[in-house]
């Protein structure tokens, strides 16, 4: 299909990548900036830190638990550790450390969670966690971050490194387009507005931004005007920008690699069922474990790319 | 502060304990037992061995820092810091109870000086205690890292990942304490989840280890502590099994797990009481 997109790219990365090679540079910046990973150093591009700075870089081995716990015990001597491994074991095999060392005590540490959600592909449903955003968006004090490409998670690791509080930054590990600017300003609990429209508002996080993007050319082809929402940032929530947005469009699509439960469609309902309440589709897992396939496969299967998304939002403007 | 002699420590070790006791009764709620037991671990740390500043602050950059990883310890933990000066001993009142600082377990967001990480879900203490000697490390600070762990606690898988981890990275300035009771709620660590040779354990997981056979005796205390620093700074870890007994200093509740997180009625109490007299004033 012919499309006319309002974003474009000319090379594809993996948002891992991003966050390794901002993590680098926030560790140049920063002295405090330290680093640990349970035995997936490779996997989360963490050896470029580690090579520079080897006494600022913790290889803890398989122990997840362990590392969490270093980790707030280091940001009490001023170190801002940033603790990576699989989105899967960073969340759900260590949630009691997280909610009780580090978001009830309120500690600087950076929870850096790779190979969320479908796109991890041929490993399969184990290591396909689509319930990481719910576990942590539901933590006091945790801010939740997930950005959609390369270039979003580069400058997303370097805005945490500035940030004060427990975060947790969530990122993958497939191929994706690099549609978003190299010199753009993340702030965090801003949403991003990147395209106009009238008729329904597409709000997405992480990969499936990408999808919005091509489903609103789609979208466009067919007469239907839609606006796309980055929300990079899944708590704080924009309730500005989702409220605005809507006012204007009086629709809205959710879409996310993630369960429909407990995911970002769950607070824009909850946002809008509180001040406007508008029709909202959900575009993500419903209810279920994923499987291996190839990210293309995997996204088309459970419903969750560009047509999936053009689909969702016919279906919420009928509702108007 | 001024060194103390032995007799004088032992009679901040009695007030602990009335302090202890008053503050489970007043709400009905809480665990006596193991915090009787570590009285003289306690106030050997606080009143004799660790260089530390009850003008608290977060980083406590340049003082030997103590974290309780067995978070239900709470009540002798708050009596041993207001007894030290970091807050006023009349705020023990405020134990459990409703807009207090003094939470069920230690927290940080009341900001009680002298907590700096939550504790209570068992077996995160040793983790977060080696992570703040690795902080100490990078920040060229020689000053040490003491953490608690009960015994029980020790059944917690995380314990041996972070025991493993100390001794791998030879982090040499933390004196790991363990209350070596021998009682957990459900009864002797023996029957409930059998810890076998502990010394072995340790030895096998790397760590410099060494035993206080009498826990509840402060010249003990403060000699086995002593020999622990001796052997900080050498290039492993150091494990201090601490041996005391549960409900230490009240006839009728030592040495049973019965008293673990049982408050004492108000006869108890009273019976209690008249076993340890008033040493410092009580709040």
């Amino acid at each position: 299909m012919d499309l006319d997109l309002k974003y474009n790219y000319t090379e594809k990365k993996d948002t891992r990548s991003g966050f390794g090679d901002g993590f680098l540079e926030a560790g140049r910046k920063n002295p405090n900036v330290v680093g640990l990973c349970a035995d997936l150093i490779g996997s989360l591009k963490m050896g470029a830190f580690q090579k520079e700075f080897p006494e600022r870089f913790f290889q803890t081995g398989i122990s997840e638990a362990n590392m969490i716990g270093l980790s707030a015990g280091l940001t009490i001597g001023d170190k801002i550790p940033f603790a990576g491994t699989f989105a899967n074991f960073a969340t759900g095999r260590v949630y009691d450390q997280i909610r009780q060392s580090v978001a009830y005590s309120n500690k600087n540490v950076k929870i850096c969670a790779s190979h969320a959600g479908l796109t991890l592909g041929e490993d399969g449903a184990t290591h396909q966690i689509l319930e990481d955003l719910g576990m942590m968006k539901m933590l006091p004090h945790m801010t939740v971050i997930n950005p959609c490409d390369y270039n979003q998670t580069k400058a997303a690791t370097l805005a945490i490194a500035e940030y004060e509080g427990p975060v947790y930054l969530r990122f993958g590990r497939p191929s994706w387009p690099i549609f978003t600017p190299a010199d753009q300003k993340f702030e965090i609990g801003k949403a991003w507005k990147m395209i106009d429209g009238t008729d329904v508002t597409i709000f997405a996080t992480g990969h499936l931004v990408w999808e919005a993007v091509v489903a609103e050319a789609i979208l466009r082809k067919e007469g239907i005007s839609a606006e796309v929402i980055n929300i990079h940032t899944i708590k704080p929530l924009d309730e500005e920008a989702i409220l605005d947005s809507v006012a204007k469009t009086g629709c809205a699509v959710s879409a996310e690699e993630h369960q429909i439960n407990g995911g970002l469609g769950d607070s824009v309902a909850q946002t809008l069922i509180r001040h406007n309440p508008a029709p909202l589709e959900y575009v993500g897992v419903n209810d279920s474990f994923g499987e291996s396939g190839t990210p293309t496969e995997l996204l088309e299967k459970y419903g969750l790319n560009a047509a999936n998304i053009v689909a969702a939002a016919k279906k919420a403007l009928a509702r108007k | 502060m001024e060194k103390q002699s032995v007799e004088q420590l032992q009679k901040v070790c009695t007030q602990l304990r009335r302090d202890v006791l008053r503050m489970v009764h007043a709400v009905q709620s809480g665990h006596p037992g193991a915090p009787l037991g570590c009285a003289e671990f306690f106030v050997a740390l606080y009143f004799d061995q660790m260089t530390h500043n009850p003008d608290f602050q977060m980083d406590g950059k340049g003082e030997d820092l103590f974290f309780l990883s067995n978070g239900h310890l709470s009540a002798g933990w708050y009596s041993v810091l207001a007894r030290s000066g970091y807050f006023p001993v009349e705020e023990l009142v405020t134990f459990r109870k409703l807009n207090s600082r003094l939470q069920g377990h230690p927290a940080t967001h009341e900001h009680l000086p002298g907590i700096r990480i939550a504790s209570g879900s068992l077996g995160q203490g040793l983790s977060v205690a080696l992570g703040v000697a690795q902080a100490k490390k990078l920040n060229n600070d020689d000053k040490l890292v003491y953490v608690l762990m009960g015994d029980g606690e020790l059944q917690e898988g995380q314990v041996w990942e972070a025991a493993m981890y100390g001794a791998h990275y030879g982090v040499d300035n933390i004196i790991a304490t363990v209350d070596y009771n021998g009682q957990q709620i459900d009864g002797p660590t023996e029957k409930v989840m059998d810890l076998k040779n502990l010394k072995a354990k340790w030895e096998a997981f790397g760590w410099e280890v060494i035993e206080t056979k009498k826990g509840n005796d402060m010249q003990s205390v403060i000699e086995g502590l002593e020999k622990a620093k001796s052997l900080t700074g050498k290039g492993k870890p150091v494990l201090n099994l601490l041996y005391t007994e549960m409900g230490y200093g009240v006839d009728f509740m030592v040495g049973t797990h019965k008293w673990h997180g049982s408050p004492p009625n108000d006869e108890q109490l009273a019976d209690a009481l008249s076993q340890l007299p008033e040493t410092l004033g009580d709040y």
